[in-house]
């Protein structure tokens, strides 16, 4: 196990593409990470040139104590789970599994007691001597991670591990990864562009957009602080309402509503305000501080129902208790402090 | 479709029975020839019923050949058929899986003109460039033997585009997770390429031999020793060799011999005989 | 193209070695001989050769014999593979309407394709004997005197037939597969549509099967010209009086048996030409179907 250090890390392609200017990263010994980001914002390039697969263009990235930058994937001590879960079609379970571990040579009842281990710790045990094709989706899932564990590494990188399962069973797996991880206590990077996942799994967050890094965090810290629109928007569902409102002397100006903007904004002029749907609660209309909003349609979602609406010709989403009536004009109050201020123009949080 | 139409059903059967009466027509002629003794053609036609002189026709084409005319026995034509055949096909699909895999599968100077190099070959079939590909054997003195008769066919345009393709469709996360698991170039080839390619390669062996056995020009050219003889060249040599009165019955024997191997082949791996043609020509 | 890539650059020479030695010394190489020896002229000896620039070829193109070989050679051409195709696409259609049976049919008609074409040329040459034969029997029934060492009509119907026989068994393949590859919802919702079989067959068959079509045609073409010199040499040698004497033929003929070097050179040289326009025809084709 080991501490994974990535020091200024850039990728240019050969065309000159630029895919990631610089990247600066230390994840601990045995933490839990997930890179989260829309397709193309370079997670898995990323991921992927800490596993070797992609050259580095520029930087340093660190395994444990050794840079790693030109090392073979092989040589790097980690193991990697993919997206399409690469299993050999024409090995069964047990030699998949075992491949890796007789490429370096291990006597043989060594590699028989780990793959015994990890059919255990998995329960792939009866599927062993089946080839990957005789397997379901889950099944399969299983054996690349088994294929991962038994290697024993210093990480786990994960590519999208989950996203070729049915939502039933994602969520399901999703929950034995975790588990797996906090038990194995291995160092894991996780790339996934599915921000529940994200959430649910990461001991630290890292959303990337367009090749940088927007923000690092708790999911938690993520979630109540998104450090710009970007990451508002992304994280979080059903997601933050963005609405762009004129600030001066303490509030702001939306529309016919007045806000007051929390203390430690001095903006003056255009900004975007952040407010989550479950943190609006309707109020009669004419309550100091409400939105007026005029509902354009409902979404029931049975716990709660979401009612979107349009405010100063801006879309605005609104949670409530399923058992409220609606009707088709109402006024909302946002909680206290849970106003998210952004500047206008670049987008980063100013509260 | 649920359609009835038992007069196109007739019909349909009636085109095919046809078709495979024409098809199978000389080979029933050739097999009936062969069972007459030689006095049996001169009282004009053929007889279409079977004669009683298959054995020794048989037994004398396959230990002894036309020895008078200088024609070696067929075992041994068809010996050389079969080593041709067999040194063919595995020479086009080693030398052609290997370099397929050196093309798709490594970064290095001139792949791409290697692989137009390798394209072009694909107009240069052997009959347009007899003469000079004649010469080259001949200065390196392999006329007449086993290397002149295989080498200068086995490189393949065709097959490595085949593998090229098979390599292309295998998920580009297989070789980078053998890569994770430890396994260089050739471990990667021998370990997941190669038992991954098995159904194809099979399939263009069953063509590839057909193609090896049915050779005629090369033979014919590079071989004048008759101990080089192959069974397809041999049969034309024969009908030569016997001077104005082909004697038929020995002549339709060879073209048995020339023809069963290969359409034995193909009845019985049939699947792999379409899936092959289909293939190569894609 | 793979994301990543081996870069042991050694290793990947050493594995195309193979291919690039043979494909130099047996391909490029003599073919590079035949374009030189085709401006150039040997001395009878054979001792001295000198530059003579295109006079092989005008000399080629004023031969009447090699002006016949070509027109016999657009006349074999045209006619084997038309012949193939009709035939083939007859059993296709016909298979195609069987369910049950369309197995045993297709195994009983594949084989042929097996058979090299020397030895069907002989078989052939051997049923279309003019004394033996049972086929000339038949038509001398019919009034007719079969004799393919004395008409070259003869001889050219013998050899298209001969050369067609087996390549129908290919086209057979492909047509079949190009059949079934058409959805049968097309043809359901053309008989909703009113239309009865042969309809069916003019206006939503064949467009569709066209691009198999024009791929098997390519692909006949290519067989007839330069895949069936063992048919017309195990049977007629190109007679009589040239009227089989295509060019395949006829530059071995020239080459080997006169030893006319300059004028065989040439005709490779016409007939690399002719290859390489088959050749891109054929690869324009492959590539609205491949990803390069």
């Amino acid at each position: 196990m080991a501490a994974i250090t990535l020091e200024g890390v850039g990728k240019t392609y050969a065309g000159g593409v630029d895919a990631l200017p610089s990247i600066d990263l230390n994840i601990a010994d045995g933490e839990f990470v997930v890179l989260v980001g829309p397709s193309g914002c370079g997670k898995s390039t990323l991921l992927r040139m800490i596993a070797g697969l992609e050259s580095v263009t520029r930087g340093t990235i660190r395994i444990g104590e050794r840079v790693v930058n030109t090392v073979e994937p092989a040589e790097r001590d980690i193991a990697m789970v993919f997206q399409n879960y690469a299993l050999y079609p024409h090995m069964t379970v047990r030699q998949n599994l075992a491949y890796g571990l007789k490429n370096r040579k291990m006597a043989k009842d060594e590699i028989a007691r780990r793959v015994d281990e990890a059919a255990k710790i998995l329960e792939i045990g009866p599927y062993l001597d089946r080839k990957p094709k005789a397997l379901s989706g889950g099944q399969r899932q299983r054996v690349a991670m088994g294929r991962a564990i038994v290697r024993e590494p210093a990480a786990f990188l994960f590519d999208e591990p989950l996203s070729n399962l049915d939502a039933k069973l994602r969520v399901q797996m999703r929950g034995e990864i975790k588990q797996l991880q906090a038990r194995l206590g291995t160092t894991s990077i996780y790339v996934t562009h599915d921000q529940l996942e994200a959430m649910t799994l990461a001991h630290r967050l890292v959303v990337l957009n367009a090749g940088r890094i927007e923000q690092v965090g708790t999911p938690l810290e993520v979630y109540r602080k998104p450090a710009s629109t970007f990451v508002a928007a992304f994280i979080g569902s059903p997601a933050m309402s963005l609405l762009t409102a004129e600030a001066a002397g303490g509030v702001a100006r939306l529309g016919d509503a007045t806000l007051a903007l929390p203390a430690d904004v001095t903006a003056i002029g255009e900004v975007v305000l952040g407010l989550r749907p479950e943190d609006l609660t309707p109020v009669p209309a004419g309550t100091e501080g409400a939105i007026p909003m005029t509902v354009s349609y409902i979404e029931e979602l049975g716990a709660q129902r979401l009612i979107h609406g349009q405010t100063a010709g801006q879309g605005i989403v609104c949670a409530v208790p399923s058992d409220v009536e609606v009707g088709a004009s109402l006024a909302v109050l946002p909680s206290s402090g849970a106003l998210h201020v952004f500047d206008a123009k670049s987008g980063r949080r100013v509260n | 479709m649920v359609e009835n139409r038992p007069l196109l059903n007739i019909l349909a059967h009636v085109v095919l029975i046809l078709g495979v009466a024409i098809v199978a027509f000389p080979i029933y002629v050739a097999f009936i020839a062969s069972t007459h003794g030689p006095t049996d053609f001169l009282s004009g036609l053929i007889p279409l019923g079977p004669g009683h002189n298959i054995v020794p026709t048989y037994k004398t084409m396959l230990t002894n050949g036309m020895a008078s005319a200088g024609m070696p026995p067929l075992w041994l034509q068809m010996g050389n058929s079969l080593i041709m055949a067999l040194s063919i096909s595995i020479g086009k699909i080693a030398i052609s899986i290997i370099s397929a895999f050196a093309i798709v599968y490594f970064r290095f100077p001139g792949r791409s003109v290697a692989f137009w190099l390798i394209f072009v070959t694909l107009m240069m079939p052997v009959e347009v460039r007899i003469l000079p590909t004649y010469k080259v054997v001949a200065d390196l003195g392999m006329l007449n033997t086993y290397a002149g008769l295989t080498i200068p066919l086995i490189a393949s345009a065709t097959a490595t585009f085949l593998f090229r393709q098979v390599f292309l469709t295998i998920p580009d996360e297989l070789m980078e997770a053998a890569r994770i698991d430890g396994a260089g170039p050739m471990k990667f080839f021998w370990d997941i390429l190669l038992p991954m390619s098995r159904n194809n390669i099979a399939a263009l062996f069953v063509i590839l031999f057909i193609y090896g056995w049915n050779q005629y020009l090369w033979p014919l050219v590079v071989t004048t020793d008759t101990s080089h003889y192959t069974i397809v060249m041999g049969i034309k040599r024969m009908a030569d060799v016997t001077d104005a009165q082909p004697q038929w019955n020995y002549i339709m024997a060879t073209a048995i011999l020339a023809m069963l191997p290969p359409v034995l082949v193909v009845i019985f791996m049939q699947k792999l005989f379409v899936k092959g043609l289909i293939e190569t020509e894609k | 193209m793979k994301r990543t890539l081996f870069r042991q650059r050694a290793l990947a020479y050493l594995l195309i070695a193979p291919q690039l030695a043979v494909t130099a010394i047996f391909f490029l190489w003599p073919t590079g001989q035949a374009i030189v020896q085709s401006f150039q002229q040997e001395d009878a000896f054979g001792l001295h050769t000198s530059w003579v620039g295109l006079a092989n070829y005008r000399a080629l193109f004023s031969d009447p014999t090699y002006i016949q070989a070509l027109g016999v050679t657009v006349v074999f051409t045209v006619a084997v593979t038309l012949s193939a195709l009709v035939v083939a696409l007859l059993l296709a259609l016909a298979v195609d309407r069987l369910v049950r049976s369309a197995t045993v049919y297709t195994t009983l008609l594949v084989w042929p394709y097996a058979v090299a074409p020397a030895v069907v040329g002989v078989l052939w040459w051997f049923l279309f004997n003019p004394t033996i034969g049972p086929l000339p029997y038949v038509l001398e029934q019919m009034g007719y005197q079969w004799d393919h060492s004395l008409h070259g009509t003869d001889a050219m119907i013998l050899v298209v037939i001969a050369a067609a026989w087996p390549q129908v068994s290919y086209n057979f393949l492909f047509f079949v597969a190009g059949l079934q590859s058409i959805p049968a919802s097309m043809r359901e919702a053309a008989a909703i549509d009113g239309a009865g079989p042969a309809k069916r067959f003019f206006t939503i068959t064949l467009p569709l099967l066209s691009p198999t079509t024009f791929f098997l045609a390519v692909v006949n073409l290519v067989y007839a010209m330069f895949n069936t010199f063992p048919v017309i040499h195990a049977t007629t040698q190109g007679g009589p009086a040239g009227a089989t004497d295509i060019l395949v033929f006829k530059v071995y003929q020239d080459g080997f048996v006169a030893l006319n070097l300059g004028s065989s050179a040439a005709q490779s040289v016409v007939l690399l030409v002719i290859v390489i326009a088959l050749t891109a025809i054929q690869f324009g084709w492959m590539e609205r179907r491949v990803q390069y």
